[in-house]
């Protein structure tokens, strides 16, 4: 296997009973990637990243994190691994310091290196001022940082973050994100949420899963670059009517959103702009706004995710 | 590893008022009926010189207070275990070594180590009282060690069946209770067939109060000491399967 595929997970299925958790789900992340995983709630996200960090039998399919299988050789692959539950799991009546120590000794950090592994990952979380103070004395965005904290301690090659910046204020959301996209420098991330902002904001690469399917993976680039504009949205101070914009050479359809503001869907084969501002020009709409609408994520995710159970799932190529 | 887990098990134990309370009270009640030995050792100490073969004051004293013991302990060693694999389910905690590159073994022999060292504490207390008996008289320490070994066994066997009773609940309160039935159970289990025959020697066999009894007396039997150590590693080994299946089925 290609030695700087740091996660490979190949025909995944988690049942429970009769209920499909994860289905055939087969992907890899990359050194230096920080992989999205969006899905809507009770969509399998939390199930797979249970099953990554080993915390979950699969019932199929297997995992190997830096090349190692997580239940052939256990110890090895979760070496490599962090991992960041939903709840983070904490002690309360320990300090973070304490905690944290206590997680350096469990990954094995030598004794003489500990201290320096627990100050870096304080500083790197913003826990500096917060050591001596209890765990369960400190706010819900603190808390959720000490369990950021335990998951990076030891540096692994593969940090698994499950929905890191629930609970957090805005500030505290957007250092947290340039932490994730710090650690993608370096170690592979994963990450879920269905924050689908947070999405673009620090992810190289989205999948969504649907109803324990894969049904969706591509890089942030392509899905910016691929998707055709194929609507525009216009504002005019002197409108037409909607059916005379409805004539237009290539325009498909054209939709009065009220206020002088229309909106004209086309063939995406050909742009229309042009044809459309010599036409404004010449009868005087006076046009003072031009807007290409192209499909947003959230458009995607929507589509995905709404569309009925019995379509056949849809997964598009990976950019390489 | 082991140690590890075990060091911050007890740790937690003594950040809580509970452990120290636990001490407090049992230590306290435990003194109580030592006096109550002495006292009654007092009474009868003038006539002892005329009883051929009269016990010493170790059998009067020291051994009625380990069994005493024994039987308070039953009590407070469920309120023990209860916390240590249920308050991890409950607050999900144990994602924590369940994805630390520790394995299923070294996490139950932790927990386990942790409230042994525990007892180990409480033990060290009880051992204190035998030992103010040496300011006024002479203590017989073969049947004293044999005491203590049995009660440590004891003790080793009770945190056993706590700890796997805790892994089967994430109430506290439940595993507590369940402990708590169990060790009465096999605490009380020769009760039946006291008639004799086959089912009663079996039902013998399974109780731990007349395999501590014999060690009370100063009587060191491999049988004793093998039963204890059977029970302790059958329930840790149930405890171990009992975890590993949390990943095969939530």
């Amino acid at each position: 296997m290609d030695a700087d595929n740091l996660i490979r997970v190949e025909h995944l299925s988690r049942r429970y009973g009769p209920l499909h958790a994860v289905e055939d789900i087969s992907f890899e992340v990359r050194r230096g990637e920080v992989l999205g995983f969006l899905g809507p709630n009770g969509a399998g996200k939390s199930t797979t990243m249970q099953i990554l960090s080993g915390n979950l039998a699969p019932s199929a399919g297997r995992v190997l994190i830096t090349g190692r299988d997580i239940l052939d050789e256990p110890e090895a692959a979760k070496a490599a691994l962090g991992y960041l539950p939903e709840q983070p799991p904490l002690y309360r009546e320990l300090t973070v310091d304490e905690y944290l120590g206590y997680c350096a000794r469990l990954n094995r950090i030598p004794r003489e290196q500990r201290r320096a592994a627990v100050e870096r990952a304080k500083e790197r979380c913003g826990l500096t001022e917060v050591g001596r103070r209890l765990i369960g004395n400190l706010s819900k965005g603190y808390q959720q940082r000490t369990g950021i904290a335990q998951a990076i301690i030891h540096a692994p090659a593969v940090v698994i973050l499950d929905e890191p910046t629930v609970g957090l204020d805005p500030i505290q959301i957007r250092e947290i994100r340039a932490l994730i996209r710090e650690l993608g420098g370096e170690h592979s991330v994963i990450l879920s949420t269905h924050i689908l902002p947070e999405v673009q904001a620090v992810c190289d690469r989205v999948q969504i899963i649907h109803r324990g399917r894969l049904v969706f993976s591509d890089s942030i680039e392509n899905l910016a670059r691929q998707q055709p504009v194929s609507s525009l949205r216009a504002a005019f101070r002197n409108p037409p009517a909607a059916a005379e914009l409805a004539r237009l050479p290539g325009v498909l359809e054209a939709e009065d959103l009220g206020a002088g503001r229309v909106r004209l869907r086309f063939d995406p084969a050909g742009d229309i702009t042009d044809a459309l501002l010599e036409r404004a020009l010449a009868a005087g709409w006076r046009p003072y706004e031009l807007t290409p609408e192209s499909k947003t994520l959230e458009q995607i995710f929507v589509d995905i995710t709404s569309r009925d159970p019995g379509a056949a799932p849809e997964t598009r190529g990976e950019a390489a | 590893m082991i140690g590890t887990i075990a060091a911050r098990e007890l740790r937690s134990l003594f950040f809580s008022p509970l452990a120290w309370t636990m001490l407090a009270v049992v230590q306290v009640i435990i003194a109580y009926l030592f006096l109550v030995q002495v006292d009654f050792f007092l009474q009868i100490q003038p006539r002892l010189p005329q009883m051929p073969g009269a016990p010493g004051l170790t059998e009067i004293v020291v051994a009625p207070t380990f069994g005493n013991a024994a039987l308070i302990l039953l009590l407070v060693v469920p309120m023990l275990t209860m916390r240590l694999v249920s308050d991890e389910l409950r607050n999900q905690t144990l994602s924590l070594l369940f994805s630390a590159p520790v394995s299923m073994t070294e996490i139950v022999l932790g927990k386990y180590c942790g409230v042994l060292g525990y007892l180990l504490i409480q033990l060290l207390l009880i051992a204190l009282l035998p030992c103010a008996l040496l300011l006024g008289g002479s203590l017989d320490f073969g049947i004293v060690a044999s005491g203590l070994l049995g009660l440590f066994l004891l003790l080793a066997g009770f945190a056993a069946v706590g700890l796997f009773m805790s892994t089967l609940t994430a109430q506290p309160v439940i595993a507590a209770i369940s402990t708590f039935g169990v060790l009465l159970l096999l605490w009380i289990i020769d009760w039946s067939g006291g008639a004799g025959g086959k089912g009663s020697s079996v039902f013998g066999y399974l109780s731990m109060l007349r395999h501590y009894e014999s060690l009370l007396k100063g009587v060191f039997n491999s049988t004793d000491v093998v039963y204890y150590l059977l029970l302790i590693a059958l329930f840790v080994i149930l405890s171990i399967r009992r975890l590993d299946s949390y990943r095969l089925q939530h």
